[in-house]
């Protein structure tokens, strides 16, 4: 079920219209302005929230994503390190999250760090193709991840908080 | 005081762990040389004997063609490392093994893989392993991920060159465990034409499935969402509190024996093959059927398939029954099929069920329903991106520096 404060940060992402993936050439790079467009806005509502939590940059083919995330407990900022691909599936098929530095770390987690999602985001996913878009992975998939698996990680200790260099 | 006895058990139980360590180093232990003809003689030193009896039995007229077919085995993980080892017993012409995983003591509660191989490659441990089971196979291997746009295209020339001749291969396993790699192998083998079996576990390891699609002929992997057989748990009493995944080597097991018994029946023309085999474990039900491709499927490549399907078939009776729905569906004597899994988030009123359009049997279902029309998309969602004026670079550059 899709809470009511993810139900309003979904509002605020605007929706991509372009149904094509990596190997459609030219639809593709319609699709990845719009990927791009929503991202900027997603992050640009999010700063405006006080809730700035990621950051995302791509290659030049838009294939392969990389960033970070950030999720605040008592008081202090823990960083990780976000990467996926986009598979030739997509956007039938939503990215794979991954976290590889926490890869082994918890049972939520496939091989290679990838975030287990909750039963509602595939049924949710597949109703919205290709509206849904990356920022709506990370709105959907990875924000209650860090939400629900991050504290008590580092209730177990599992997760430290490292200080920042410089 | 140490016995005479004590010590001379002990000594044969070192000799033993000697011979062992020095089995697992020697690089000449006994390998049995290639056969180059499938004999039917019965002598301890041929292999074959007992698979060439299935032609004495009459149960297969031709088994030693299984040697000119070459098998797909996509995922070599719980379920494909041991279907590739039974079509290696088997005899198999060639295995053409995909998977970009290593090996992890995590996965010890499955079969065929063995703790010193924990950190290669799945495909190059198992390929070693299968080859000095059986040397007569040739085996290909690649060590990626078949659903980046990288690999795609190099899977995609395999699949349709990799075979003894240079050509297609016979049939592609699909042995992976997530929905993005079935979702591309369709993709794949929708474009090609490709007949492929498709397999699975559930998550909470007390189903499974194998399903032939053979594209246009049948539904595809993506004309329904995924199909779930039934496991009559009540899902709310379900728990997922704290794991992804379970597995069980039994269910594994049982799969890739469904997946290479039918395998075997489609390569070699014996017996019924199976486009639907389901297993419940918890009450050990096997719902069978046939799925009827969906005219609105959203792969332009299976109506395409359909397309050319209706163009070319139904003259022969086995195809005017597909056209009219297969089989009647078996239905289970006592009827307490009656979970359904209407996600919560879902509207209400449930489409025109797409099990309807596909004809599933009793306990089976899709996994969750789509919207009729895709236009009556999600409250929840935001208005469109606007057509943007700015470059791709430009928007690259302007969300490095926000
Ligand atoms: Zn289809």
């Amino acid at each position: 079920m899709v809470d009511e404060a993810t139900k309003k940060t979904l509002s605020g992402i605007p929706l991509c219209k372009t149904k094509a993936g990596p190997r459609d050439k030219d639809l593709w790079v319609q699709r990845l302005k719009e990927e791009y467009q929503c991202l900027i806005k997603y992050v640009q509502n999010n700063k405006s929230a006080d809730n700035d939590w990621f950051r995302l940059e791509s290659n030049k083919e838009g294939t392969r994503w990389f960033g970070k995330c950030w999720y605040v407990h008592n008081l202090l900022k823990y960083e990780f390190d976000v990467e996926f691909d986009i598979p030739i599936t997509y956007p039938t098929t939503a990215p794979e999250i991954a976290l590889p530095e926490l890869d082994g770390k918890t049972a939520k987690m496939y091989r290679g760090g990838k975030i287990c999602l909750t039963d509602h985001f595939k049924p949710l996913w597949a109703r919205n193709v290709p509206k849904f878009g990356i920022g709506h992975a990370m709105a959907l998939g990875l924000g209650p991840w860090l939400a629900v698996e991050i504290p008590d990680m580092i209730e177990k200790g599992i997760v430290t908080y490292k200080e920042k260099d410089g | 005081m140490t016995s005479m006895k004590e010590m001379e058990s002990r000594i044969r139980e070192l000799e033993e762990q000697l011979r062992a360590e020095r089995q697992k180093n020697d690089q000449q232990r006994p390998i049995r040389e290639k056969i180059s003809q499938m004999s039917s003689e019965v002598v301890d030193s041929n292999p074959y004997s007992r698979l060439m009896a299935l032609k004495r039995m009459g149960i297969v007229d031709n088994y030693e063609k299984i040697r000119e077919f070459t098998v797909a085995v996509v995922g070599v993980g719980g379920v494909g490392s041991v279907t590739a080892e039974m079509l290696t017993r088997c005899g198999i012409g060639k295995l053409i093994l995909f998977d970009y995983d290593k090996v992890e003591l995590a996965n010890m509660n499955r079969l065929f893989f063995q703790p010193h191989q924990a950190g290669l490659s799945k495909v190059q441990a198992a390929a070693y392993t299968l080859s000095s089971i059986n040397p007569d196979v040739e085996m290909e291997t690649h060590n990626y991920n078949i659903t980046t746009v990288d690999n795609f295209q190099h899977f995609m020339d395999r699949i349709s060159q990799g075979s003894l001749t240079g050509g297609p291969v016979d049939l592609v396993l699909s042995c992976v465990d997530n929905f993005e790699a079935r979702m591309a192998i369709n993709t794949a083998c929708n474009e090609l034409g490709q007949t492929w079996f498709e397999s699975g576990v559930s998550e909470n390891a007390v189903s499974g499935h194998i399903q032939l699609i053979e594209p246009g002929r049948t539904a595809c992997f993506g004309c329904a969402p995924p199909l779930v057989v039934a496991s009559n748990i009540d899902e709310k009493t379900l728990k997922r509190e704290g794991v992804c995944a379970a597995s069980l080597p039994t269910t594994m097991g049982i799969v890739a024996g469904f997946l290479v018994q039918n395998t075997l029946k489609y390569l070699l023309g014996f017996g019924q093959v199976s486009y639907y085999l389901g297993y419940n474990a918890l009450q050990d039900f096997f719902p069978t059927m046939r799925l009827r491709p969906n005219p609105l499927c959203e792969d332009s490549h299976c109506r395409r398939q359909q397309e050319e399907w209706a163009n070319k078939a139904p003259t022969n009776p086995a195809e005017a029954d597909m056209a009219a729905g297969g089989d009647e569906p078996v239905v289970h004597e006592d009827n307490e099929w009656g979970i359904s899994l209407v996600d919560e988030s879902a509207p209400s009123e449930e489409p025109e069920g797409a099990g309807d359009v596909l004809g599933l049997v009793q306990g089976v279902k899709t996994a969750y329903s789509l919207p009729a029309t895709t236009s009556d998309a999600k409250e929840e969602a935001g208005a469109l991106a606007a057509d943007a004026d700015v470059s791709l670079e430009e928007l690259m550059a302007q969300m490095k520096t926000i």
